[in-house]
């Protein structure tokens, strides 16, 4: 498959990307690692007149300590993310997932802030980054301004970036000693989630003091799963509890149905999927495969 | 004269690492897509958006105006000359047999139909130009279930042959005086026995071959000459010669290296027809190559059947009969063995068993979606996934052990040569040796204590054990078998073998590797026939000009069928030795030793080698009178029989009843497929074969929407297991060499492929069996299982409210209880 034509730009700063897209208008594309732009180019679903590929914004790879927080870059690929002892430490959660994003090849190319601009539903980082509580970092031609994760997702495939601005990093509060575990339930390896649940929790004296429970493919955004948040808290961290806790996951939820799974199907996994990574967070032994 | 490595020991047998992988693996070779040839053009296939629909007017203007664009064809442009695809296998003598177009002309009968063609500079600029071009489609209503299709009044795919039924064939045992009547013994296991009547579903499959299709047509010389991604460059050459009516020796076909085919490059395509006549009509060379996408909705899939079985039994478990009814999908066309594939099967229902009464009727059916043909095991899968799973719903039935069942049932090894009731005669093989080593290195009492355990102890995640004992028939096939069967062609192999002066030798085949490792493994057989280096031998294929005469590969005949041809071959190479051998040492033939290609004088030590032979010969200084200066020769090798090779699988899983996810725990096969030529090759074929198999039971299914639109387009829809996906495999091979060849091998292309599946589905449901479940359709997906708990305890749930329920089963199955199967 070959893409209709298009105008390439690599800029070598922001501020050049910025303008390229401005120039580019409603029909430019920023194409970050290429694992999501390149196929939806290939098969012609989109065929933007310009391509502005941020490879050569070394300024967005990596990641560094900011106190309270750490930022990653947004160009920073899953593969180099997951090598990083500052998220390893801080924010173990982003590590873990990204571990189940599909194969290795895809996590040298594919870009953190690429993933999350993307916006796929079935996209693994954007439950971590809201049950961390990211902000999102954006670039425009009036400045910088930060959005946060709750609010970032609107929509499939829409994110609070407007088409002639940039995600340049995403600060991730850090969750230093917070158990964590990502969930994922797909039926081969390099797919995308059927449903996945993302669990970080905060245990004091054995007791559930905070916890952070994030569905992913159960909407057309990451949906928080309050209710069972609400019922872990304050409550020791035994099976029990975990299983009737679990039992809320699919509240406020509308999956939709799919090749891989009905709607009511994917409710009764998120309830299941939710008992299994808060288990896991909370370092409980998990039964099932 | 270079120098020739003397083998040392016998090939046979060795591990070889493939000689052709490096360059394979690297992709520095010759596939098609990496041919170019000067002033070449580039095609794009434009493609029916929608299943059923006649072809209004097609505004092509536009497109022939974009840049770089050198022509635009439609169907019309080539109504006069593109014929009819061939159908080489007319299974009945009043089949129904529609026309073919390779480029629609007036109607659309499958989403994915090639309508147009653009010709242009570079293929970016042809893809470009197929936006442009407008058709306008007059829909017309689908047809995509096949016994909708089949009753009255439905809607028809080609209303102009008044019937969606390609054609009905029927095999009974009684009739052809193999067997009783299979009525008669349904009638007696009503009353004394047992009976169960399943129906099983194949779902459509994608051969889903990693070199995506690509043809070079050349037209610029005194040959037209044809690259293509084919497993049949001599099969292609004649249909191309048959029908487009050109002169067969004007075609060339080169089917260079070939990266995978299953089946799925057993064809002769429009593609290729297209790429022809584009080519000849501009005089220059031109070149097509498919997309994944392209190659998902358009080459030709697989299975896609409806079995209904029925088994009977007496209350022993004695096998009395059994009756098969399929309904088989042939898409929207006829392709070039696309009736004969549910036929193939007909012979292998009866499986590895002594079953005394046989009946088989199989309905082809036409329906608005991409053609089916040949996909790795082509028939041959879906009989034994029906026969070994209704084994083990017979074992339930009848409370019996499922391997006791099979044992009592299968022919035992002193039994060989037995003639079956479907009219084979299986040479050799022993059962049970290969059933007790799979047991043994699959721990199999072990894991049913543990099976045992857990349904106690309720764990949510529950084991189970699937058995398959399979054999096929393969190695296709003896020409006067394919006679009898109506199919259009032989099914002989021929070689040649050419002696060099420098003691080097070049095999020629007629068999077209695209994966399987012929150039490793003929260079093995040559090497011990002709007593010549591994490296010194050079195998030449897939070229009609060098090889000239073939019968390609596909079924599992390239060793059995091509490999023994070789073999023939260098006899005759011998033979001719032999005579200027025994000149040169001034001795009678008769007193001449051959071994390994070395000649001596019985009882002393004097000697000469084939490779000092073809020295003596190329120089025809001194010759014998009336010796031909060469000792080149040729064989074509007529099989006399299938071989048979068969296996014990043995698979555990693991299925979450939580979530019906599907784990496979662990995996074990003995396989015997005859003598071996290279086990590391044999493990590869039987690895890889596992895994498409295994992803028939679990993960793939060509799904189609409501408006017949292929929904599962992509390979992220598609699901191909990959290595993450599958389990180590435990594999073992026991060793009884066929009696029908001179080598004692077995064909083993399609052995894994045709064994997993049920081993995997009767693991599954096993797992499961205990909850309720008797059936979990294929795919075995985590919401199709989950759901066949659920519906398996919504059913005890109202047994136990005092509901009785005999007949329902999971799935589509049920169980007859009026024969007692209560």
């Amino acid at each position: 498959m070959i893409p209709a034509s298009f105008d390439y730009v690599a800029p070598s700063s922001v501020e050049e990307a910025l303008q390229a897209l401005a120039q580019g208008g409603e029909e430019a594309k920023v194409l970050g690692g290429g694992q999501s732009l390149l196929p939806v180019l290939r098969m012609r679903l989109a065929a933007p007149t310009t391509v502005v590929d941020l490879r050569k914004l070394t300024e967005l790879r990596g990641v560094r300590d900011e106190g309270d927080a750490i930022v990653i870059g947004s160009m920073t690929t899953h593969h180099d993310v997951t090598r990083d002892p500052l998220v390893a430490e801080h924010a173990e959660l982003v590590v873990k997932t990204i571990r189940t994003v599909a194969d290795p090849q895809i996590r040298h190319r594919g870009t953190f802030g690429g993933s999350l601009v993307h916006a796929d539903p079935a996209g693994d980082l954007l439950a971590p980054a809201v049950a961390l509580g990211a902000e999102m970092v954006i670039a425009g031609s009036s400045g910088r301004r930060t959005v946060p994760a709750s609010e970032f997702f609107l929509d499939f495939f829409t994110t609070a970036v407007a088409p002639d601005e940039i995600l340049v990093e995403v600060r991730i509060p850090k969750h230093t000693g917070w158990g964590s575990h990502y969930e994922k339930f797909n039926r081969v390896a390099q797919a995308w989630s059927i449903v996945a649940v993302a669990a970080a929790v905060r245990s004091e004296g054995g007791s559930i003091a905070e916890a952070r429970v994030v569905l992913t493919n159960m909407g057309s955004t990451p949906i928080r799963a309050t209710g069972v948040e609400q019922a872990l808290v304050g409550q020791p961290a035994s099976d029990e509890v975990i299983r009737a806790a679990a039992q809320h996951a699919a509240e406020g939820t509308s999956p939709m149905t799919d090749g891989n799974a009905d709607g009511d199907y994917r409710e009764h996994l998120a309830r299941v999927l939710t008992g299994r990574a808060v288990a896991a967070a909370a370092g409980l032994a998990v039964q099932g495969g | 004269m270079t120098a020739t490595a003397q083998p040392s020991a016998n090939e046979l047998g060795r591990s070889r690492k493939r000689k052709e992988d490096a360059r394979l693996i690297s992709g520095r070779t010759r596939w098609t897509d990496n041919i170019s040839l000067p002033g070449m053009v580039h095609l794009a296939v434009l493609r029916s958006p929608v299943a059923h629909a006649t072809i209004g007017s097609i505004e092509v203007e536009a497109a022939k105006q974009a840049p770089g664009v050198a022509a635009v064809f439609t169907g019309r442009d080539f109504a006069d000359e593109q014929g009819s695809l061939p159908c080489a296998w007319p299974i009945s003598s009043d089949m129904v047999a529609p026309q073919a177009p390779s480029l629609a002309v007036d109607r659309v009968n499958f989403a994915g139909e090639a309508v147009a063609v653009v010709a242009a500079r570079s293929a970016a600029e042809a893809h470009d130009a197929l936006e442009l071009i407008e058709v306008d489609f007059d829909d017309l209503p689908v047809v995509l279930d096949m016994e909708a299709a089949l009753a009255d009044g439905a809607d028809l795919v080609h209303p102009e042959q008044g019937t969606n039924r390609n054609a009905l064939w029927v095999f009974d045992s009684a009739e052809v005086g193999t067997g009783g009547d299979v009525e008669d013994a349904i009638r007696d296991a009503s009353d004394n026995g047992v009976v169960v009547r399943r129906r099983f579903r194949q779902q459509r499959l994608v051969p889903a071959f990693m070199e995506p299709r690509s043809v070079v047509m050349d037209p610029t010389g005194e040959q037209l000459t044809l690259w293509s991604a084919t497993q049949v460059p001599h099969i292609l050459r004649v249909m191309i010669a048959m029908t487009l009516g050109v002169p067969e020796h004007k075609v060339r076909v080169i089917a260079p290296d070939v990266g995978g085919g299953f089946g799925g490059k057993l064809q002769v395509t429009p593609e290729e027809i297209i790429t022809f006549l584009v080519a000849q009509r501009l005089g220059k060379p031109a070149k097509w190559t498919e997309s994944r996408s392209e190659s998902l909705v358009s080459g030709h899939h697989g299975r896609d059947q409806i079995q209904d079985i029925t088994i009977c039994a007496s209350r022993d478990g004695t096998v009395t009969g059994l009756k098969v009814e399929l309904m088989a999908d042939m898409g929207a066309y006829l392709r070039l063995v696309s009736p004969g594939i549910p036929i193939l099967g007909a012979f292998m229902y009866n499986a590895i068993y002594k079953i005394p009464a046989y009946h088989f009727a199989c309905t082809n059916v036409f329906t608005t979606k991409t053609p089916t043909d040949a996909y790795r095991g082509a028939g041959r899968p879906e009989a034994t996934f029906a026969i070994e799973r209704i084994m083990d719903e017979l074992a339930v039935e009848l409370g019996m052990e499922p391997l006791e069942l099979r044992e009592r049932n299968w022919i035992k090894h002193e039994e060989f040569p037995f003639t079956t009731v479907s009219t084979l005669t299986y040479d050799s093989g022993n059962y049970e040796a290969a059933t007790a080593r799979a047991k043994e290195l699959f721990g199999y009492d072990g894991l049913r204590a543990e099976q045992r355990r857990r349904r106690e102890a309720g764990d949510p995640v529950q084991l189970g054990i699937g058995i398959s004992t399979f054999t096929e028939m393969c190695g296709l096939a003896p020409s006067r078998v394919l006679g009898s069967l109506s199919y259009a062609a032989g099914g002989w192999e021929h070689a040649s073998i050419r002696m060099l002066p420098t003691g080097k030798v070049e095999v020629v085949t007629g068999s077209s590797p695209h994966g399987q490792g012929h150039e490793t493994a003929w260079s093995q057989i040559v090497s011990d026939q002709l007593g010549v280096g591994f490296d010194d031998v050079e195998v030449l294929h897939g070229d009609t000009q060098s090889s000239h005469k073939g019968m390609d590969s596909y079924g599992s005949r390239s060793l059995t069928v091509g490999g023994i041809a070789v073999v023939k071959a260098a006899e005759k190479v011998v033979d001719k030795a032999r005579k200027v051998a025994a000149h040169m040492l001034e001795a009678s033939e008769d007193d001449l030793e051959y071994d390994r290609g070395r000649f001596t004088v019985r009882g002393t030590d004097k000697g000469t080698t084939v490779a000092d032979v073809a020295l003596a010969v190329f120089a025809a200084h001194d010759l014998p009178d009336g010796v031909e200066a060469s000792l080149d020769s040729d064989a074509t090798f007529d099989p006399e029989n299938f071989s048979f090779p068969h296996g014990t699988h043995l698979c555990a899983t693991e299925v979450d009843t939580e979530t019906g996810h599907v784990t496979i725990r662990s995996y074990v096969c003995v396989d015997d497929v005859g003598t071996v030529v290279n086990p590391l090759i044999v493990e590869g074929q039987i690895h890889g074969g596992l895994a498409q198999g295994i992803a028939q039971a679990l993960f793939e299914e060509a799904v189609y929407d409501e408006a017949g639109t292929l929904i599962t387009g992509t390979l992220a829809d598609y699901l191909v297991p990959s290595a993450v996906d599958l389990p180590n495999f435990v594999t073992d091979r026991t060793e009884t060499p066929s009696t029908t060849n001179p080598l004692g091998v077995k064909g083993v292309g399609e052995a894994g492929t045709i064994a997993s599946t049920p081993a995997v589905v009767n693991a599954v449901i096993d797992s499961v069996r205990h909850l309720g479940v008797r059936d979990v359709e294929m795919p075995c997906s985590p919401q199709t299982v989950w759901r066949a708990i659920n519906a398996a305890q919504g059913r005890a749930k109202s047994v136990s409210e005092g509901y009785t329920d005999t007949a329902a089963g999971g799935g589509l199955g049920s169980v007859d209880a009026s024969g007692g199967a209560r």
